[in-house]
């Protein structure tokens, strides 16, 4: 029996103030305009005072010229540039510390969250006081220790160490050989892109063929080749059209090749090895999690070790890893922002440090970087809460 | 229903509706009873706090002089490090009442800022540090170095600047504090360390070998450094101001913290003038009229200064040059106490 259903068979007139809809409605409204009416008034006083004391207000500064330099610009950037290409750039070098640092993160912290769970004691152990280690250090510290301690240990330019395959390192960051494309190298790229999506129908096709037959091909083998043979062989019989700027040991310093940073490397591999704790530890709960049982269910079924953890074990263990995982992006992401204090450029360094210092306009600037990360955030809690639905649990 | 009014007042209140005075500095300070300074965290000669946390500098006895003024106690001032990010925000929303902390005076920091510059207590310019063994004797050497730098100053501008005008190449590593920006400097991270020329010597002096580095004898910039308030109090604004140039005059006239008294006895009418034995100019100010008597029995006149703060007989072994009275060949000029 409905609510409806026990107010028409009572018959008793409520007044409408009395009505438990009405008065959630009216109080949700209230609460609605009430907060509506705080943000108004906190920003309208805002302007006012900012007003009052001669501070300069508004998005006018955004297209006048800079007048300093960046040290890594991903795009065109130079002190001619404007403020709001400035902007750009500490956002776009933002999103590439971020980027590198969660594939790093993820792929040391799968691996030591794995190890720890080995039963090689020695491994286990050196993987626990890895994770030990780094998550009882303060972010800072780490990032300190990487650009500081190591930093001042590497050797001035005109003494770099060379390390095989033409790269070089020394105070000045790493240099690596810049690879230069040359005109048919679209060809290579898109045997690739051809190379993938062939896998993907191979898979498609190899699982449905299972289902009916029960038989497997060797797909991992088969896509592996199809990935990575492809590419190769179209990549020789064009002709080779990939070069390398390899550095060059002149006098004074080194020429040519790609120059990693030092910032940007003690940026990378501090957040990496910091979150990958949290994340081996994120593992290592998700795997503990799946019952032995199903294991030995597999294994007594004839599937072998490697089957089991990629058939049954990760599947499950993944909607425990997933939600985890989400957070400890949205931490380094957030995290970058420590930059500043190694001197990397980063959107809160460039922007609400030095564009904010040069136009005084605080309240702008960290509106602007609050909404970046705000957006940032999102945009990969939604990519995560995607991807969790997909390894959830199907309840049937 | 009280609760809910009280608690709706309180929230109005923190979101700024009772606005922190910017008129009536000098009533808030008395009422206070201290005067709030935003100093330097740590640029030697001009404002350190020493193991004991006293602070002493040349821009800390600017804070000294002007509580002296208002209380005829130089110690009644609080000291807030500010690093050079945050030094002018802390200003405008009311954290200190004055800033004296090593700031150049430029246009659109006045225009823009909220802010507004009470005079010039140093004449100063950019140059750069760089370490000996490079063999560098000359900014015009510097093409393809990389520049460790402090963010939020004029300097970081004035780099860009200097080597866009001769077309000269660099790459610039930019910190957010001086000492970080030191540390890469000293670790070998840039070729050269670059801040206003009185920073330079304070901040050799803080390297492990001071000796192992050198400043280049290119300034590339004006940087008049002075004490600034919030704009919108004119009588704060005059008080800081005078403070300055009494400090000036008293050198002008020989009146130091040794014969302070002795030169209340003066004839001299400008002397009397100043000292307040004449005229009512302190209580024009809202202070007493022996103000310059206090502040130079607290911290003596501008030279005294100088010379016990960054002078030649101190570590940082700075020249009075443009820092010398208008009358021996400097820039420093004081208007007339009449």
């Amino acid at each position: 029996m409905s609510t409806q259903d026990i107010a028409r068979h009572t018959s008793l007139k409520v007044v409408f103030y009395n009505d438990p809809k009405i008065r959630s409605l009216f109080f949700q409204v209230l609460l609605l305009v009430a907060v509506v009416a705080l943000f108004w008034f906190a920003y309208d006083n805002t302007v006012a005072n900012l007003k009052k004391r001669n501070i300069a207000q508004g998005f006018a500064f955004w297209n006048v010229e800079a007048g300093f330099d960046i040290s890594q610009t991903l795009i065109s950037y130079s002190a001619a540039s404007s403020y709001g290409r400035a902007f750009w750039v500490g956002l776009l070098n933002t999103l590439l510390v971020s980027g590198l640092s969660i594939f790093f993160a993820t792929l040391i912290g799968l691996i030591v969250g794995i190890l720890r769970l080995s039963k090689n004691w020695v491994v286990s152990r050196l993987a626990g006081f890895y994770i030990e280690l780094f998550r009882n250090i303060p972010l800072l510290l780490v990032l300190y220790f990487w650009y500081g301690a190591v930093l001042s240990s590497l050797p001035e330019p005109r003494n770099s160490l060379s390390i095989p395959g033409d790269i070089w390192l020394n105070s000045r960051g790493l240099l690596v050989p810049r690879p230069v494309f040359l005109d048919q190298f679209w060809v290579v790229g898109l045997s690739f892109a051809i190379a993938i999506v062939g896998t993907f129908f191979l898979l498609r096709f190899n699982a449905k063929r299972q289902a009916a037959t029960g038989e497997r091909l060797p797909a991992g083998w088969i896509s592996m080749a199809l990935i990575l043979g492809l590419p190769l062989f179209i990549y020789f019989l064009v002709g080779q059209p990939l070069g390398f700027d390899l550095p060059v040991k002149g006098r004074f310093n080194l020429t040519g090749g790609l120059n990693l940073a030092p910032e940007l490397v003690a940026m990378v591999v501090g957040l990496s090895t910091y979150t990958a704790a949290f994340i081996a530890e994120a593992v290592r709960a998700g795997v503990v999690a799946v019952s032995k049982g199903q294991s030995e269910a597999a294994h007594s079924l004839g599937l072998n070790d490697g089957q089991t953890l990629r058939l049954v074990v990760l599947p499950q263990a993944l909607r425990v890893i997933v939600p985890p995982l989400n957070s400890e992006f949205l931490s380094l992401t957030k995290n970058s922002t420590l930059g500043v204090s190694i001197g990397y450029p980063d959107l809160v360094n460039v922007f609400t440090g030095t564009v904010l210092n040069q136009t005084g306009q605080a309240v702008e600037m960290v509106s602007v970087t609050m909404l970046v990360y705000l957006t940032f955030s999102l945009l990969t809690s939604a990519f995560m809460n995607w991807f969790n639905t997909r390894v959830a649990l199907v309840e049937r | 229903m009280k609760k809910i009014i009280a608690a709706a007042v309180v929230a109005a209140a923190s979101f700024g509706l009772v606005t922190a005075a910017s008129a009536g500095t000098l009533d808030n300070v008395k009422a206070k009873g201290q005067l709030v300074c935003g100093a330097n965290p740590g640029t030697a000669g001009f404002g350190v706090p020493d193991e004991k946390g006293n602070w002493t500098g040349l821009d800390v006895e600017y804070c000294r002089a002007i509580a002296a003024a208002i209380f005829n106690d130089p110690t009644k001032v609080k000291f807030v490090p500010l690093s050079s990010k945050d030094r002018f925000t802390a200003l405008a929303s009311g954290e200190v009442d004055v800033l004296v902390r090593n700031s150049t005076w430029t246009m659109s920091r006045e225009t823009t800022l909220g802010v507004i510059w009470a005079g010039i207590n140093f004449f100063d310019g950019q140059g750069f540090m760089v370490n000996k063994k490079l063999g560098v004797k000359s900014a015009t050497e510097l093409d393809g170095a990389s520049i460790c730098v402090q963010q939020g100053t004029t300097t970081e501008l004035n780099l860009a600047d200097y080597f866009r005008a001769n077309g000269k190449k660099y790459s610039v590593v930019t910190f957010g504090t001086s000492e970080e920006a030191l540390k890469a400097y000293d670790s070998g991270r840039c070729d050269s360390y670059t801040t206003d020329r009185s920073g330079l010597a304070a901040d050799r002096l803080s390297m492990a070998k001071p000796e192992d580095h050198i400043i280049l004898p290119e300034t590339i910039s004006k940087e008049p450094l002075g004490p600034l308030v919030r704009q919108g109090d004119d009588q704060w604004l005059n008080l800081v101001k005078w403070v300055h140039f009494a400090l000036l005059i008293a050198e002008e006239d020989g009146i130091t913290q040794a014969n302070v008294d002795a030169k209340l006895k003066s004839d001299d009418p400008d002397t009397k003038r100043v000292l307040g034995v004449e005229g009512k100019f302190g209580e024009s100010l809202g202070l007493s009229n022996a103000w310059v008597v206090q502040i130079v029995k607290a911290v003596g006149n501008y030279g005294e200064m100088f010379e016990r703060n960054v002078g030649p007989k101190t570590p940082l072994q700075l020249a009075r040059a443009g820092n010398a009275l208008w009358n021996k060949g400097g820039l420093q000029y004081a208007p007339p106490i009449r």
